[in-house]
């Protein structure tokens, strides 16, 4: 090429828009291309899209009303004309029920690991850059949240707020949030001794800047791998929940709430809670599955 | 260099000690002497070397004058006012004037910021250009400036070369018009041909803009070529300092006569008295005694053990810090 001397600044924005092309292509071929040579994690993705699209187009897929009651049709057996997974106690459609229930759990789980994520990503940010006093104090009050077992904890919470979808996916979250500013806090420490932090500071960019431009983007990585199998856990914890009855309230389904149904007639039509626990294992599995997968692709220091 | 010359920056009795934790509960923790009163002025427009070995405190000095490490004592001024009282705002409009290029290119990039962003920042950060095009306009011209390719402006610092995210680090210092640039041994971690190329780089930013620079290195080669004046440190002291030619001609300290003697001759035939300094360069950690020299120095005297000697000029601003020139 000439010699960028010579160049005009009108020349150079023409190179810019193709340098712009050629950047966002190299960026979408790095990570992409990468997931999709790793077989387990497109497993794992196909899962999660699979479970996100019956969620999202629960309407159009449920052949029934998964709130309908017919006495008469109670337990009829899978695979029978109509209820391909048959019916619970109150001769609601399974089917039905599973494909709704999707929605909640989803909802619960990805919202819970929302709500833990952004607060306790903060809180470890906080505590990761000032460090000193200010870090002692957070991490010590998640000390304090990690002490309690997590069951526990979420039924302290969800006594304390009631029943609820809403209240659910914070206690979700509430619960989230240490785990979270454990790992972001971590990263941060590792990332802020960095020299082009150092560079940083000379340049005169301030904390703030600097924690939300620069060190935040360097610990991404984690965060994002940690989130992506919270979410995993999360729809178990939703399970647990529901399972004690602490969930989300009576008709509406979620697999949780379909599990425990399950429970009381375990010995007379056990399919409706296998049924139900083999979604939860399949959608965690695919989730830890894709979760790991983007860890893999994320970290350097794991080449192929 | 004219007899005019302004002082730009005033370092007097810059200290840095820093205290090593103690590994036993409730034992006293030593302090290392990283930096023992360091007083040098720099002129304007000029290049002050600074060289020693390794652990002397040379990359101490630059980031204590920055402000990456809080300085224990001492006062550095720059256009009247003491860096190290000043706060808010006016430290951010003092930052702007001084600033640094980092020793290794590879990790003083951000790895997940262009080549762009990273210019850009600090044109942002002390909103020098709010317009967002000119911005863009302004680090295509500072690309250009310092040598790199503008078709390279979205590219991530690990496709680049040393050399030229060394030019990256230049162009980020240059975008905010400093006046005073610290460079932490920029050239150490490349290859000798691009050490070359980015040298001269510098000294042609230096004529353009009439940047004042405080080089350090460990490298003498180096050094010669870029600077005016020259400051030897060892053990945190300032032993030597002087214009760069009468360092190469006429080494007074002892310590800078062995220094200089491990250059190697240009001829093979040439016939050079090396001078080797027995032992190692005594531990900077506990309470410092004496010449820091004391132990190695050929010429060494009763009073070099007891006492410190202080930097004396010794005619033609060359100064040196020994008692056998007092």
């Amino acid at each position: 090429m000439a010699d960028p001397k010579d160049m005009t600044a009108k020349d150079a924005l023409g190179l810019d828009a193709q340098a712009q092309m050629l950047k966002k292509e190299r960026r979408a071929n790095n990570v992409w291309n990468k997931l999709k040579r790793n077989k387990t994690a497109m497993i794992g993705l196909v899962i999660v899209v699979v479970m996100v699209f019956i969620a999202v187009f629960a309407p159009f897929l449920a052949p029934y009303d998964p709130n309908e009651i017919h006495p008469l049709d109670s337990f009829i057996k899978p695979f029978s004309e109509g209820h391909l997974f048959g019916t619970d106690q109150f001769g609601r459609d399974l089917l039905s029920r599973i494909i709704y229930g999707a929605r909640i759990s989803l909802i619960v789980a990805v919202g819970g690991t929302l709500v833990g994520g952004v607060i306790g990503v903060l809180l470890g940010l906080i505590a990761g850059y000032m460090g000193g006093i200010v870090d002692s104090i957070i991490m010590r009050i998640m000390d304090g949240f990690l002490a309690f077992p997590f069951v526990l904890l979420s039924i302290i919470l969800m006594t304390v707020l009631g029943e609820g979808l809403i209240n659910v996916i914070i206690a979700i979250g509430i619960g989230n949030i240490p785990s979270f500013a454990r790992v972001v806090r971590g990263e941060v420490h590792i990332v802020k001794n960095e020299e082009y932090c150092n560079a940083c500071r000379v340049i005169g960019v301030s904390n703030v800047r600097l924690l939300f431009t620069h060190i935040l983007p360097n610990a991404i990585s984690p965060i994002i791998v940690y989130a992506t199998l919270n979410v995993a856990s999360a729809i178990i914890s939703e399970a647990a929940l529901s399972f004690l009855g602490l969930g989300i309230p009576a008709p509406t389904a979620s697999w949780g709430s379909i599990l425990r149904e399950g429970k009381s007639s375990l010995m007379t039509a056990p399919f409706v809670a296998t049924i139900s626990g083999a979604f939860i294992l399949i959608t965690v599995l695919g989730f830890n599955l894709f979760g790991d997968g983007v860890r893999d692709v994320l970290d350097p220091k794991m080449k192929q | 260099m004219s007899d005019d010359k302004k002082v730009i920056l005033k370092i007097e009795h810059l200290t840095k000690e820093f205290e090593i934790k103690s590994k036993k509960l409730g034992e006293k923790p030593q302090i290392l002497h990283a930096l023992n009163d360091v007083s040098v002025d720099v002129y304007e427009g000029e290049t002050l070397g600074v060289i020693g070995e390794s652990g002397c405190g040379k990359s101490t000095f630059g980031r204590t004058l920055i402000q990456l490490h809080k300085a224990t004592a001492g006062t550095v001024t720059f256009e009247g006012k003491n860096l190290f009282s000043l706060k808010g705002q006016e430290l951010k409009q003092v930052k702007k004037d001084i600033q640094m290029v980092f020793q290794d290119p590879y990790s003083s990039l951000d790895p997940r910021k262009t080549a762009g962003k990273l210019i850009e920042e600090p044109l942002i950060v002390h909103k020098l250009v709010p317009d967002k095009a000119a911005r863009e306009a302004r680090v295509l011209e500072l690309m250009r400036e310092v040598g790199l390719d503008i078709q390279h402006v979205h590219r991530f610092p690990h496709e680049f070369s040393g050399g030229q995210r060394q030019r990256i680090n230049v162009a980020r210092a240059l975008a905010m018009n400093p006046k005073v640039i610290v460079c932490d041994e920029p050239v150490s971690a490349l290859d000798v041909s691009i050490q070359a190329q980015v040298l001269n780089l510098f000294n042609r930013l230096q004529k353009e803009h009439n940047l004042t620079y405080i080089f350090i290195s460990h490298d003498l080669g180096v050094i010669k070529h870029v600077s005016d004046r020259i400051a030897i440190l060892y053990l945190g002291r300032i032993v030597e300092l002087c214009d760069a030619d009468a360092i190469y001609e006429n080494p007074m300290h002892p310590y800078t006569k062995a220094l200089l003697s491990a250059i190697p001759p240009v001829s093979p035939f040439e016939k050079k008295e090396r001078i080797v300094l027995k032992g190692d360069i005594p531990s900077p950690i506990g309470d410092q005694i004496g010449c820091p020299l004391a132990g190695r120095c050929p010429n060494c005297m009763e009073k070099c053990k007891k006492e410190t000697p202080q930097l004396k000029d010794t005619g033609d601003g060359h100064q040196v810090a020994c008692f056998q020139y007092e």
